[in-house]
């Protein structure tokens, strides 16, 4: 939809690029203005305009606002009700969590100054001194120790945080700014656990429920921003608060912040073009073409954490979907088969996915996660396109003549994740592998993947470090440890398994980087999954403004400064 | 008519309950929301424990039971993304759908009458074929991209009025309407034009062919011969007489102006019901879901209710009997 809109606009309005609000006129007039229908009131109107809204924008202060548009849409402001990142995003604004996370996904001091692990089971956290939450009161480890607790106590969440907190036995303020926490198990991941754990203060939120964060009463934290509107479903109002931490050049730029929920991709851009935002994430690919060409506006871009792969049954005899040329079913599973997940890897043209149908928005992947990232291991490089190569390894595996498959995935949650799919079949189908493609909304996906009714699944997958990427995606799946939940291949390999328990059971960071670097070799050379991409985030902004991309895709006004 | 009312409200009573079951069903169909909503971190043991916690691991038509009880009580349940009240959700995003349902219709009326007795009364004109052409147009065009149209030309390029959102509502009797600030009806004025399209161009066809075929009618003629003036035919004989079908359809489109503004919602942004679906349909967030279904179910209801009774106001030859 997005792509047909704007090429049916930009053929017939090369306005598209021009100035129209004052305070945003400071470019001349595009060039491109004139002869075509349009012209005549291309050339008027900008001027008019300009001149209109100069006179207004002059007579009120400049006052230092930001707007935001953003992509997801927000369930509710309580910061341990969902784990999703549009109600992360929105939080983060006025919460902080012990520790923090660097554009590149490092993990950083945040509400914690420091922290160490004393024994394997036992973490100390020296806490930051004189943070003021918005109500003026102090931040002391008593609302730390509050807050790690208080995931647990709700209860009707579907996707709460208890999660990042199931390693923790106990979590104790030894004095005002020393907090204690012992887990049950040598856990090396726990600061990055803690992060997903925003701090609230404990006089507030004692007995507060989601409804007092949504009415505000219970939004006091120590973050830069606090709440002043809400209004479910559209937007969310905040004011610096004076009385942060952070000094420049952290210090917010802004006085004002407006978040805006929209969902539609062309209504944000248009909302971003028409000058009522200053900044939008998410931008649509089809549009990032049309906004870098305009003089006032500008993209910035990086590699994103997610990576889209595609998951293989390799657990089931005769699974669902996979058929011999003829349709009868095969005598054994060929994904069990490393030659054929060689031959599938090879037969994807990662380049011409990443700059066709992703128009630029993907880097091909050959890791679990992306560059950069805890335990990313840069020496493997993808897999390059090799037609021959794969009929070679196929014919090897004893299928000459091919077989058949069924691809699903979802069709509204990852970028142009259809295309990808039809995409991929297309390649498959070429060295012989007939590839069908069940493309559907999330909700119903994975409805079917529970139900165990998909052999070879598209997933994207975003995560702090390999090896908490690998226990979800990669180890055998054991409910009792907890590993493999979306191993929807039940891929087992106990050596990649080894390697990332004790990954994680290190809590000296240089050991667990190189385990978890080694687990993750280990795992993408027997091909557990074929790794497809990681995704590229983009954010379109007024030239005026500068924004650091985040590997996480979290979008912080704080963040973003004046150039 | 006491009657008839209750009559009516049995039978709407039926109806309520064939589709909680109907949509109940259908969600539980799709699958879990759990599985979409769940931390991706959780592990099996997490995710059990939610599913039980929030009763998704019993028998289907235990979980409806659960629901009708609590129906019945007034208790719709709590929506899984935002744990609060699916009820209150509704009730919180229905002033913006209705101020832009309503306006939308505000819209349709004004315009689509008087254009369609114009058109009724001189067909043949070329303003009478230029409002059928134009009648055409805003029943073929789909409205999601008449309304990123409407965006692009008078916001993006002519810088007019707001793209998206709500603009600043005033509280009246405790419900925020924004239809009474400037910047309200600034931010209203696209999402209801385009809205309203659809239903203009219906009432202008509906108008056009009634007053055809009034103007044919023999009390016309006798009218016009006894000299009474041509705008008091028309006002009086002629817009009298269709009313009829015209209050009826109405009535019935401004049910529907209301469950499906959700296209109009999206593009725009609009903070109404139909967004907060289409959202909860994302997530198979049923409760809201359910509630949402059975709020228009009951609206729809109401709204025919409201139109039987008009009808004896516009037509006094029309009884409503308990045998309707």
């Amino acid at each position: 939809m997005g792509s047909y809109f704007w090429e049916m606009i930009a053929g017939t309005t090369p306005a598209l690029t021009l100035p129209l609000k004052g305070r945003e006129s400071q470019g001349t007039p595009s060039p491109s203005g004139g002869r075509r229908g349009w012209g005549w009131f291309i050339k008027r109107w900008p001027i008019l305009f300009s001149a209109i809204a100069l006179a207004i924008t002059t007579g009120s202060t400049p006052a230092a606002e930001l707007r935001i548009g953003l992509s997801g849409e927000v369930t509710s402001l309580d910061p341990h009700l969902l784990a999703s990142q549009p109600n992360l995003t929105v939080a983060r604004h006025v919460f902080e969590s012990l520790t923090d996370v660097d554009p590149q996904t490092r993990l950083i001091p945040g509400l914690a100054e420091s922290w160490r692990a004393i024994d394997a089971t036992t973490w100390e956290f020296n806490l930051r001194r004189g943070v003021k939450f918005h109500d003026g009161s102090d931040f002391t480890a008593e609302d730390a120790a509050f807050s790690l607790q208080r995931p647990l106590s709700i209860k009707g969440s579907p996707g709460g945080f208890a999660s990042y907190v199931r390693a923790i036995a106990s979590a104790t303020a030894v004095d005002a700014h020393t907090l204690r926490i012992k887990t049950k198990y040598p856990y090396g991941a726990l600061p990055e656990d803690i992060n997903s754990i925003l701090i609230v203060s404990r006089k507030n939120a004692l007995n507060a429920g989601p409804e007092d964060f949504d009415a505000g009463r219970a939004m006091i934290g120590t973050g830069p921003y606090k709440f002043v509107r809400y209004q479910r479903g559209d937007r969310l109002e905040l004011a610096r608060h004076d009385g942060w931490w952070g000094k420049a050049p952290a210090w917010p730029s802004w006085d004002r912040v407006t978040l805006r929920v929209i969902p539609a991709d062309p209504s944000r851009t248009a909302s971003l073009l028409s000058g009522e935002l200053d900044v939008i994430e998410h931008v649509p690919s089809a549009d990032i073409k049309k906004i870098n060409k305009n003089n006032n506006l500008r993209v910035t871009q990086t590699t994103s954490w997610r990576t889209i792969l595609l998951h293989l049954d390799q657990y089931r005899a005769q699974p669902p979907g996979i058929t011999d040329v003829s349709g009868k079913p095969l005598a054994k599973n060929p994904f069990m088969d490393l030659r054929v997940r060689q031959a599938i890897s090879k037969a994807i043209n990662r380049a011409a996915i990443a700059e066709r149908v992703m128009e630029g928005l993907a880097v091909p992947a050959a890791n679990i996660v992306s560059p950069g990232v805890f335990g990313h291991n840069a020496a493997l490089k993808a897999e390059a396109y090799d037609v021959e190569g794969a009929k070679k390894l196929l014919a090897a595996a004893g299928y000459p003549n091919g077989f058949h498959v069924t691809l699903a995935g979802p069709n509204n949650r990852y970028i142009n994740d259809e295309q990808v799919l039809q995409t991929v079949a297309q390649l498959l189908t070429r060295v012989g592998i007939i590839t069908r493609v069940e493309a559907m909304p999330m909700s119903a996906f994975l409805g079917r993947v529970r139900k165990e009714e998909t052999s070879f699944a598209l997933l994207g997958w975003g995560s702090f470090a390999a090896d908490l990427a690998l226990r979800s995606l990669v180890a055998a799946p054991n409910p009792d440890k907890g590993y493999g939940a979306w191993n929807w291949g039940r891929y087992a390999n106990p050596r990649v398994d080894a390697l990332m328990e004790q990954a994680l059971g290190s809590v000296d960071r240089n050991k667990r980087e190189t385990l978890a670097r080694e687990a993750n070799t280990l795992a993408m050379n027997d091909l557990a999954f074929i790794p497809l991409h990681h995704q590229v985030v983009s954010w379109a902004m007024r030239t005026g403004l500068n924004y650091t991309p985040r590997t996480d895709e979290f979008t912080f006004a704080h963040h973003f400064t004046p150039r | 008519m006491l009657n008839f009312t209750l009559r009516r409200l049995a039978q709407s009573a039926v109806t309520l309950f064939v589709m909680s079951l109907l949509v109940f069903t259908g969600v539980y169909a799709i699958g879990n929301p759990v599985d979409i909503l769940i931390n991706p971190q959780a592990d099996q043991a997490e995710i059990a424990q939610t599913i039980a916690r929030l009763g998704l691991d019993r028998p289907l038509w235990e979980q409806y039971w659960i629901f009708l009880k609590g129906a019945l009580t007034g208790d719709l349940g709590k929506s899984f993304a935002a744990s609060i009240p699916a009820i209150e959700l509704i009730f919180e995003r229905m002033p913006a759908t209705l101020e832009l349902a309503f306006m939308a219709m505000l819209i349709a009326i004004v315009l689509g009458i008087p254009l369609g007795l114009l058109a009724g009364l001189k067909p043949d004109s070329w303003i009478g074929r230029s409002i059928m052409a134009g009648s055409i147009l805003g029943f073929s065009l789909p409205t999601f991209w008449v309304g990123l149209m409407l965006i692009m030309v008078f916001s993006v390029q002519l810088g007019w009025l707001p793209t998206t959102g709500r603009g600043a509502t005033v509280d009246i009797f405790g419900i925020p309407v924004s239809f009474l600030t400037w910047d309200g009806i600034r931010h209203l004025i696209l999402p209801a034009t385009n809205l309203a399209l659809f239903k203009l161009s219906l009432l202008i066809r509906l108008t056009r062919a009634g007053t055809r075929e009034a103007m044919l009618q023999d009390y016309v003629r006798y009218a016009r011969a006894k000299g009474v003036p041509e705008s008091n035919v028309v006002r009086i004989h002629v817009l009298r007489n269709i009313l009829i079908p015209i209050v009826t359809v109405v009535g019935l489109e401004l049910g529907s102006l209301i469950a499906f503004a959700v296209v109009t919602e999206t593009v725009f942004a609009w903070p109404g019901m139909g967004k907060l679906l289409i959202d909860s349909i994302n997530v198979l967030d049923r409760p809201v879901i359910v509630a949402y279904l059975l709020v228009i179910v009951f609206l729809f209801i109401f709204i025919n209710l409201l139109v039987d009774l008009l009808y004896t106001a516009l037509d006094p030859r029309v009884r409503l009997k308990g045998s309707r």
